[in-house]
């Protein structure tokens, strides 16, 4: 099997210092990631998301081991607040948290308290008494994971707030594309989609050009929030320009309430002017990366040819890497509570 | 009327129509200003409040407040409220609107707004002409706009009948929809569902249209950006019966203030863009605002502290009505008559009451004021009954120390020396 996967360099986090910016270049130990949560990519410094990348390696290539199993959270509880549904998200974080040991437990709305009228703060006021050494979040307001976060004592991770921010998307989208480009200064990334309602789209601006390179945003007037430009991307409306020698081409998912009229006149609409063919991707660079955060609707944002391309299409490496991306972010934010080596 | 001692305010600074200061007294009776300048005094028996050289002014009055709150009011120097009709149940009959028009007496004078339509649906006009001899003064649109056009001509021809202002909120419905914020940069990071501030713009230029078509007057409640702010300009101009009113959050914040996903700067219409902003203080200068009005609208925890777009909107604003406006005074944006124009004689005479002013027959709503005096506005500490002010641990200038209702005395603040 390993053959058929991503080909990893032979050493660790060292070989990618050679190509790494003097602004990616972390302080050793205690400093390295002093934030009590992960709320976001806003906030972060570029080395600070290289540390998590370099984090994540050795997570990858444990992951690719038969025994996958490491006690560094042993003793550790770990909440997973889900309060949208989500089955992708939840299981990488559910597999993340036991790889590393700890017990993790699920907390579904359709059995919540959430359903009888609790209010929000209430409930994580009761996932704070519980002791829980870490939280995951995800819910359907935007700043709903900052609201929690400020009121509980343990560190609060953030798995897709509303419209705001998706952040471990964003880590393990930079995690897939440092694997197989190596750099980010310069590289041409077209993000192609319901930018306007999308969190992944946010967090991915946030931490591609944080980390150099040069991101273009596509979608129709209806789906592009407004000012977007000045969070330091180019906007294009014409997917065929906006697909021009790029390195990398994110697809999103579009949620097909949207597509029946309110943005979209239809899906086969949206699929004329913004699916991602293979003649569009020819546009592309010859070796660019086809990247979708899932679940994708095939035939309409993306062809099935293109989902499916071997050696292009990097959507199954973006769920590996997710798992290892949430195993370095559980570790690295609850080293401060285990009293652990890398926070002093 | 007024079973209490005549009243007299001495060693004062009288602030009179026009903006002239002069040092005097002020004497009331019977509930109304009897006599006012340099060479009153006080009669044997009166009630004498010593204004120590501070600077008298008519209290004011607040065109759209949520809810009465009386301590608040009290606070900020405000005698008289008009009372928005959006209530746990809609002031669109007329033995609501009875019951609100009493519901401040004697200390503090409720005028109560109309519903526009039943239930403030938007649909059917709501029994406005009842409603006006149970007490209400004009009549209100609401927390919303009248997105049919057909029915805001019809109430405005209703109206212009009647002889009442239309106080109307101005937002198109149809493009702002769920929105919580002014489409741009800081909507867009935070992720929150947004508008473009045109919004206002189009749903003022409409009602303008009807009201000019149907003879009648309108006022917007809250006129936030520059293009709604050249609309009434140019209306004013033509010499329509158009006036508009602001918030001070309108003319202090941006929509910078929503960072963090703070609740209390949630606000409806929502905070705009810095251009707009400075437009506001612009209109305010040349005439084109006639009223500044908190909007007061208190909420507690259970409303605001919860994510941005699920809380509701507004602030508690009674408080810091009348400091937040002397910052313009001080910024020499406008006089001191102008900021009481603002807050006191113009919202009074929208409402046809005879208030809000220094003059002999005038109603005895007076405050006693220092524009100079300094405090800290704490959202924990505060009258309101809710502290949800986007202000919180801002330093402010401005101090209401005694407050008049009808010659009657309010409240009044121990002035430490200085």
């Amino acid at each position: 099997m390993r053959e058929l996967r991503l080909s990893l360099p032979a050493s660790g986090p060292k070989a990618w210092s050679s190509m790494t910016s003097p602004e990616y270049i972390y302080p050793e130990g205690a400093a390295a990631f002093p934030h009590n949560g992960l709320v976001g990519i806003a906030g972060l410094a570029p080395h600070e998301i290289w540390f998590l990348l370099d984090e994540a390696q050795q997570w990858v290539e444990l992951n690719r081991n038969a025994q996958k199993r490491r006690e560094v959270l042993s003793g550790l509880t770990i909440i997973n607040a889900f309060f949208e549904n989500s089955t992708r998200t939840l299981l990488s974080f559910e597999i993340a948290g036991k790889r590393l040991g700890a017990d993790v437990v699920n907390m579904a709305v359709a059995t919540s308290s959430v359903k009888k009228g609790e209010t929000l703060i209430d409930t994580a006021m009761t996932l704070n008494a519980m002791r829980a050494d870490a939280i995951v979040i995800r819910h359907a307001s935007s700043g709903a994971v900052q609201l929690i976060a400020d009121k509980v004592d343990c560190p609060v991770l953030n798995a897709g707030d509303g419209q705001h921010e998706h952040p471990t998307q964003a880590l393990l989208d930079a995690l897939t594309i440092r694997h197989a480009k190596r750099a980010f200064n310069g590289l041409r990334v077209t993000i192609c989609g319901d930018i306007l309602h999308s969190r992944v789209a946010r967090s991915n601006i946030l931490c591609l050009t944080s980390l150099g390179a040069d991101v273009r945003v596509c979608a129709p007037p209806a789906l592009m929030p407004a000012d977007i430009e000045r969070m330091n991307v180019k906007v294009f409306h014409d997917f065929d320009a906006a697909l021009k020698d790029a390195d990398v081409v994110m697809m999103l998912r579009l949620q097909m309430e949207r597509m029946e009229g309110q943005f979209i006149p239809s899906p086969r609409e949206y699929r004329h002017l913004y699916g991602l063919s293979m003649e569009r991707l020819a546009k592309a660079q010859p070796d660019a990366l086809v990247m979708h955060p899932g679940p994708m609707n095939r035939g309409i944002e993306i062809e099935s040819d293109v989902a499916d391309l071997a050696g292009r299409s990097q959507i199954t490496t973006q769920v590996e890497m997710g798992v290892a991306i949430r195993m370095a972010c559980l570790d690295v934010l609850t080293r401060k509570g285990r009293k652990a080596e890398g926070w002093a | 009327m007024s079973t209490h001692a005549p009243l007299t305010i001495a060693n004062g600074r009288l602030l009179l129509t026009g903006g002239e200061i002069v040092s005097g007294a002020l004497r009331s009776e019977g509930g109304f200003i009897t006599a006012l300048g340099p060479d009153v005094a006080a009669q044997p028996g009166d009630t004498v409040h010593d204004a120590a050289g501070k600077l008298i002014t008519p209290g004011l009055v607040d065109l759209g407040v949520f809810e009465i709150d009386k301590p608040a009011f009290h606070f900020g120097g405000i005698t008289r409220a008009a009372l928005m009709p959006d209530q746990s149940t809609p002031l669109d009959i007329p033995s609501r609107v009875r019951f609100a028009a009493q519901s401040g007496k004697p200390d503090f004078w409720v005028h109560p707004l109309a519903a526009a339509t039943r239930e403030l649906k938007g649909e059917a006009l709501a029994e406005i002409a009842l409603m006006r001899s149970a007490g209400a003064r004009a009549v209100a649109t609401g927390r919303h706009w009248i997105g049919d056009s057909g029915t805001m001509l019809r109430l405005l021809h209703y109206t212009a009948m009647l002889g009442m202002v239309v106080i109307a909120h101005a937002e198109d419905g149809g493009i702002t929809g769920k929105a919580v914020a002014t489409s741009g940069e800081m909507a867009t990071r935070l992720g929150l569902p947004s508008a473009p501030a045109e919004a206002e713009a189009l749903a003022i230029a409409r009602d303008i249209a009807l009201a000019e078509l149907a003879g009648a007057a309108i006022h917007f409640r809250n006129v936030t950006t520059a293009a709604g702010l050249d609309l009434v300009r140019a209306a004013k101009a033509r010499g329509l019966a158009v006036t508009a009113g602001v918030s001070p959050a309108y003319f202090m914040l941006s929509d910078l203030a929503m960072a963090q996903f703070r609740t209390f700067a949630h606000l409806s219409p929502p905070l705009r863009c810095e251009d707009d902003r400075k437009a506001v203080i612009a209109a305010v200068a040349d005439g084109t605002i006639d009223v500044i009005a908190s909007g007061h609208d208190p909420r507690g925890p259970e409303d605001k502290r919860l994510p941005f777009a699920d809380s509701a909107p507004g602030m508690a604003g009674a408080e810091t009505l009348l400091p937040l406006t002397l910052n313009l005074v001080r910024d020499g944006v406008i006089s001191i008559g102008r900021a009481f124009d603002l807050l006191a004689a113009n919202p009074a005479r929208l409402l046809g009451a005879d208030a809000g002013r220094l003059a002999v027959g005038a109603e005895a709503d007076l405050a006693v004021i220092d524009p100079e005096r300094p405090w800290i506005v704490d959202s924990d500490k505060m009258a309101a009954s809710a502290g949800n002010t986007p202000f919180d641990k801002q330093p402010v200038q401005g101090r209401v120390l005694a407050l008049f209702k009808g010659g009657v005395t309010v409240r009044t603040k121990k002035v430490r020396p200085a």
